[in-house]
């Protein structure tokens, strides 16, 4: 089975000649489904760069990257647009929900623009908003909702139907630390129930729920981290308990 | 002296063997620090001594058996210790600020490098806690509390790094002081302990 994303060797520069700025310098990233994947790295580093490029929302100058075996380079525009709504979701610091649209609406827009009749796309963004514990908010408007209320409609708009890829860019930038972590654990469930999980985020403690963590630093990965067995670490001998 | 006190706190609900008192002493911390029964067995030695518990034989007694009970003198030590607030210990972050105040000034190391794989190590442990805290049982205060603190440290050491990050850059981009302050700094802090003296 092919991974749910692979980045071969990605290099994105923007610009030319000497102004010229590399974004993103080698990447080699494989997501598997049902993991959650989290990446870090200050600010200038290439972490949206990276979500925006893994999505096809931007080419790389050099190099490869597949969504569920598919290159986005080499496809045509038109079928670039297909794979990210049939396969991607994206989630942004933003809230990136419309405010004219009730939570039940945004949700039921990508799958209309996929062609999905009436009937059967309010049937299965019903089922996406009950999965993020909103279903009873269906015809609120957003201005009717809390932060965290909103960003589950756009959690929900982003995970909606068939698609297994889940990139969030700071979605809890916008949150206070306990919506936050309420976020946080909805796209663990998500990559708990198959999907897989790209999380940009600076928030230590949130990347802490990931599978993995890596670290960018001017375009590159430094370094990956992910759990050791907590039983082995938490039984260090002495451990920080003074003698 | 904290394994002393946690003696002293449990038995204080009632006498125990060293068996059963390592056993609640695992128990009460989350089972993160476990307790071996020769430390048990010597910190309850060095309690009897100073007169903070007893022990009550058994029948067959090899020393090990026995149930051991709360004197005055430990009620009056245990509660000095849920009084006064615990000084700071002095934990393995002592020295990771020790070496990279060392590493700003001994030519030839990769600061960036000694950062970068502190954090990493750092948010491995951090991935560890989180997924040990989210296995913890809604009724085990204990664990919970414990592992918060583990937790909140973590974070304090990757902000920390964080901001150290950020400190180096600010002092690499100043303009020509820059060169002549590196030079000056280590000369300046080795002159300060010969002045204390």
């Amino acid at each position: 089975m092919n991974a749910a994303l692979e980045m071969r060797a990605v290099r994105r520069v923007h610009g030319s000649g000497p102004g010229a700025v590399t974004a993103l310098d080698g990447i080699d990233l494989c997501v598997e489904r049902g993991e959650f994947v989290a990446v870090m790295g200050p600010s200038g580093s290439g972490k949206s760069t990276l979500l925006q490029i893994a999505g096809g929302l931007s080419s790389p100058t050099a190099g490869d990257v597949l969504v569920e075996g598919r290159s986005l380079p080499s496809a045509t525009a038109a079928q670039r647009a297909a794979i990210r709504r049939s396969s991607v979701g994206y989630v942004f610091q933003d809230l990136s929900v419309l405010p004219s649209l009730t939570a039940l609406e945004n949700v039921m827009l990508p799958l209309e623009l996929d062609g999905l009749p009436f009937r059967s796309a309010r049937e299965t963004a019903l089922e996406a908003l009950e999965a993020v514990g909103i279903g009873d908010l269906a015809d609120r408007f957003p201005e009717a909702m809390s932060g965290g209320q909103a960003q589950r409609v756009a959690i929900a708009r982003g995970v909606v139907g068939p698609r297994r890829l889940l990139l969030a860019d700071e979605p809890t930038g916008a949150l206070d630390s306990r919506t936050g972590l309420e976020v946080i654990e909805l796209l663990r469930a998500r990559a708990d129930a198959g999907a897989a999980v790209v999380l940009v985020t600076h928030e230590p403690r949130f990347a802490a729920w990931a599978d993995r963590t890596v670290q960018l630093r001017d375009g590159r990965i430094i370094g990956q981290a992910s759990p050791t067995d907590p039983g082995l670490l938490l039984a260090e001998p002495g451990g920080a308990w003074p003698r | 002296m904290s394994v002393k006190h946690a003696l002293l706190a449990l038995l204080s609900m009632g006498p125990a063997t060293t068996y059963q008192l390592r056993r609640s002493f695992d128990e009460s911390t989350g089972q993160i620090w476990p307790l071996n029964i020769g430390q048990a067995s010597a910190t309850l030695s060095r309690l009897e001594r100073d007169g903070q518990v007893a022990r009550e034989p058994s029948e067959d007694d090899d020393g090990t058996q026995g149930s051991w009970s709360l004197t005055d003198r430990g009620k009056e030590e245990l509660g000095r210790w849920w009084a006064n607030a615990v000084t700071r210990p002095q934990p393995e972050r002592h020295e990771l600020a020790l070496k990279l105040a060392l590493a700003v000034v001994v030519p030839g190391v990769d600061v960036q490098a000694l950062i970068d794989a502190q954090r990493i190590a750092a948010m491995t442990a951090l991935h560890d806690a989180t997924r040990a805290r989210r296995g913890v049982a809604p009724e085990d205060l204990p664990s919970m509390l414990v592992l918060d603190h583990h937790l909140a440290t973590l974070e304090a050491e990757l902000s920390w790094l964080e901001g150290i990050e950020a400190t180096l850059a600010r002092h690499r981009s100043r303009p020509t002081s820059a060169a002549s302050d590196t030079e000056a700094s280590p000369t300046a802090r080795r002159r300060t302990p010969s002045e204390a003296r």
